[in-house]
């Protein structure tokens, strides 16, 4: 182990099983880190090196063809500006993780002259790049940031996100708000304390500079209120916007009627303070995760384009929807192939885990059907397309209505069924007291009308859901469960029934366990680890992982039998290490896990078998889960893993394998026809439909950058373990906002009994608003910190 | 006391610039990106001359493979 661990990968910090990749003193655990190292000592950028230790990641998988981006159309589709001079891009290169990669990706330029400016976002995973077209292609810029190791995810669905001006004009508006606000505090204040007679002018002064104050305030950050009140009026839908607006309005109106009249200060420190406070809350209730996307379709899983062969055997880029029935196109080893099509030419080894969770490489034999989705292990392929991307056997599923659907919440919120029956009461009261003030003295009546609009303006009420949620989505986000957004913590709380998709979700793809069955020697492991760690097959890395680290011993002959094994020759005997035809000639039997078998020389050693390991916990996870909810599971995988599986669910009824991508959206479809609220937990293509049917679709992935498919959260394989606490969590969550509407309303109450009387005064509202908001954004958020404490959620 | 008047009117005109250089700020798209500048300020320029320690790193290996180059050809 010793001798092993000794040399890291200079540039990535990989181990070097190799002593082949040196260079200056420093050793590389591939060609690829060898390369990166190359070019940037060469262009005198080693200070990448001096900022952090292995700053790079490892370029030991293979290099991918960008020969698409020399097609006009589709450079048009990527690029967000461009002239003669100049074209400015914006990549997004997931490689992005450290100080060193901001400071390489800014000196690009020093690489190439045609590169004019560059510069990188951190948290969004972003380059922006100016480059000159004259003098560098968009190609031969990608392939130079490829060659050192930052190559940017180009996918036909907008990975990088442009809707960033929407929040820009929020904190705008909030600024107006808050500088409104703190002007006309200060204007009010002398009016608390009561002017004398000589002091009457000065009052008169401030009422009008309050007004003007007023204005903006109004009609710039309080816009969004009336626009949104009214659209939901137009529907018929009466949710929290139209209490707030009409408030708005009336305390607007009032403030002004006062000042022309000259009957009192006015309500502008209200006003604006409620404005401010309200936009304030909306901000809490965004929350984006940069490096996250919640709308990932299949189109951010496959390629922008694909070779085409032409007649003449030339080949071309063809953009994925350019593809048409009857095109020849070419895959490649690691390719995924885009659309349904027939097997032409070559040994087909694909690669469905990520479609149907079948973890084993499936071979195909020539005029076969292979459908859309796969990954091309091994030698390079020629298919004929049969039916276009779109309406492939996998991407259909998303012709089905429920990606129709516009996506709006899938459940309505608490606040929203309440503002309902709040609005209907407010305006009842309101014209209540109207009409029994109406016959004495309408002064007073109009007064008790627009006070109880006034004071009943459901501002803490409006604040405690944005609160709690952004105080809950904090809490899950440092549990590395991410919300899509605030709504989805109470789409949590309402499920009742939860079901599982297994590869990926409740098994481990990789790190599976491994058993061996036979004799093992020292010698015989050291073989066996260096005949497999040439080898970048699954299985030969679980075993090498098994073995641990071995003593280096020299073998000869190495060779790859695809998709049977490998084979070597040590010390003059012949190792064989693959598929039980392979080793031993007997036929493949049907099993329950993959084997590997072993045979060194005329000797038979024995086989691995490659369990599927099960997440952390899953047992106790299970188990405390079944106590509340119903749990399903469905695979797309063949029942191997059955037997395991059953103890941990109620009954082996709700265990259901072999299941198509559309056969897990009927069956959500058909639990929630029953009245259940279903919760998808799913992390492949195949659970996509699932996800967007559920109540709640749980994305479950390992590495946080790889491709998840569209949900309302992504949770952090680790802490599958969690989500008991995460859903009893979401629970409280739910309690703490159903206690501030509680405390709000007691507010309310308060404050409309004095202002049925018609005698509100301007200082009482000015005082009573604040210290609401005040009481509910405290309580909002200790309680839900408090709740977060409970569960043990850190 | 009408010098009130005079300083509402300063404390405003204060108020709006500080306003107008947070709303310009904004559109500059000086708070797209709160995160990078931070670690970016950190980092010394090596644009023209190399950071002190890779030069002088780069030159001791210059030196190392001149060595190695001799005893191979001495060999």
């Amino acid at each position: 182990m010793a001798i092993l661990t000794g040399t890291t990968c200079y540039h990535c910090g990989n181990d070097c099983y190799t002593e082949e990749h040196q260079k200056d003193e420093k050793s590389f655990c591939c060609t690829g880190c060898l390369s990166v190292y190359t070019i940037l000592s060469k262009s005198k950028l080693g200070n990448y090196y001096q900022l952090n230790q292995h700053p790079g990641e490892t370029q030991a998988s293979g290099n991918k063809q960008f020969a698409y981006l020399d097609e006009p159309e589709i450079i048009q589709q990527l690029i967000d500006y461009t002239d003669e001079q100049k074209t400015i891009i914006s990549l997004y290169v997931p490689a992005i993780h450290c100080s060193s990669c901001i400071w390489l990706l800014e000196h690009l330029y020093t690489l190439h002259p045609g590169i004019l400016e560059n510069r990188v976002d951190f948290l969004k995973k972003q380059v922006y790049i100016q480059f000159n077209p004259q003098q560098i292609s968009l190609r031969a810029l990608v392939e130079l940031m490829s060659s050192i190791g930052y190559e940017p995810l180009i996918s036909l669905q907008d990975v990088v996100k442009k809707n960033s001006r929407q929040t820009d004009n929020l904190s705008k508006k909030i600024a107006v708000a808050g500088f409104c606000f703190g002007n006309v505090m200060l204007l009010s204040f002398p009016a608390y304390f009561g002017l004398s007679e000589t002091e009457a002018k000065f009052g008169e002064f401030f009422s009008l500079l309050n007004i003007l104050f007023c204005i903006p305030a109004f009609f710039y950050s309080g816009k969004d209120y009336f626009v949104n009140a009214w659209q939901n009026l137009k529907v018929g839908v009466l949710n929290i916007d139209f209490p707030l607006a009409l408030g708005i309005l009336v305390l607007f109106v009032r403030t002004i009627v006062e000042y022309v009249f000259n009957t009192g200060h006015g309500f502008a420190d209200t006003l604006t303070g409620l404005v401010f406070f309200l936009l304030i809350g909306r901000f809490m209730q965004q929350k984006t995760y940069y490096h996250l996307s919640f709308e990932r379709d299949y189109r951010s899983f496959f390629p922008v384009a694909v070779q085409v062969l032409n007649e003449d055997g030339s080949e071309k880029s063809v953009a994925l929807e350019k593809l048409v029935q009857g095109d020849r196109i070419l895959i490649k080893n690691q390719e995924i192939i885009p659309a349904d099509a027939i097997l032409l030419k070559g040994d087909a080894l694909i690669d469905f885990s990520f479609v149907t969770g079948e973890s084993l490489p499936v071979s195909k034999t020539l005029g076969e059907i292979i459908y859309a989705g796969g990954r091309q292990t091994g030698s390079a392929l020629e298919l004929e397309v049969i039916k276009p991307v779109s309406q492939s056997y996998l991407t259909k599923l998303w012709n089905n209505e429920v990606f129709q659907k516009q996506e709006s919440t899938k459940i309505k919120t608490f606040s929203t069924k309440v503002s309902h029956y709040f609005s209907i009461v407010l305006l009842a009261l309101a014209f209540g007291t109207l009409l029994f003030w109406l016959p004495q003295d309408w002064r007073t009546g109009l007064s008790a009308f627009t006070a109880i609009l006034i004071i009943a303006c459901p501002c803490a009420l409006a604040l405690s859901t944005p609160f709690t949620m952004s105080a809950a989505l904090s809490i899950l986000d440092k549990n590395k469960f991410y919300l899509k957004n605030t709504d989805v913590v109470e789409q949590l709380a309402a499920i009742d029934t939860i079901v599982f998709d297994k590869t990926g979700t409740v098994s481990i793809a990789e790190n599976q366990g491994v058993i061996f069955k036979g004799q093992l020697n020292h010698i015989t492991k050291d073989i066996i680890y260096a005949a497999c760690k040439n080898s970048s097959h699954p299985h030969s890395r679980r075993i090498c992982s098994f073995l641990g680290h071995r003593n280096a011993v020299a073998i000869s002959h190495y060779q790859e039998l695809t998709g049977k094994g490998i084979s070597a020759i040590y010390d003059g005997k012949e190792v064989l290490i693959g598929s039980r035809q392979l080793v031993t000639g007997q036929k493949d039997a049907k099993q329950e896990f993959p084997e590997v078998h072993i045979k060194i020389g005329e000797q038979y050693i024995g086989f691995f078998e490659l369990k599927q390991r099960f997440r952390k916990d899953l047992n106790q996870l299970l188990s405390n889960i079944n106590k509340n909810y119903h749990t399903y599971l469905l695979s797309g995988d063949s029942n191997q893993d059955a037997e395991v599986l059953q103890s941990y669910f109620k009954s082996p009824f709700h265990l259901q394998f072999k299941q198509s991508p559309q056969d897990k959206l009927n069956f959500i479809k058909e639990k929630q026809e029953q009245k259940a609220k279903v919760m998808m937990i799913g992390d492949g293509l195949n659970d996509s439909g699932a996800l967007k049917q559920s109540d709640a679709g749980i994305a479950v992935t390992d590495h946080i950058n790889n491709f998840t498919p569209g949900s309302d959260a992504i949770l952090d394989g680790s802490v599958l373990h969690l989500l008991p606490q995460f859903l009893k969590f979401s629970k409280s969550a739910v309690k703490v906002i159903h206690i501030s509407f509680g405390i709000s309303l007691t507010y309310n109450i308060i404050g409309l009994s004095v202002a049925v009387t018609g005698q509100l005064s301007p200082l009482f509202a000015a005082i009573l608003m604040p210290l609401s908001t005040v009481t509910i954004i405290s309580f909002t958020s200790l309680a839900t910190h408090y709740m977060a404490k409970k569960h043990q959620l850190s | 006391m009408s010098t009130i008047f005079f300083l509402i009117g300063c404390s405003v005109l204060v108020a709006i610039v500080f306003l107008l250089a947070f709303l310009w700020a904004q559109n500059n798209g000086q708070h797209t990106d709160l995160y990078t500048p931070s670690i970016r300020i950190l980092m010394d320029d090596a644009d023209d001359k190399p950071h002190p320690q890779s030069l002088s790193e780069r030159e001791g290996n210059a030196g190392d493979t001149c060595i190695s180059d001799k005893i191979l050809n001495s060999k």
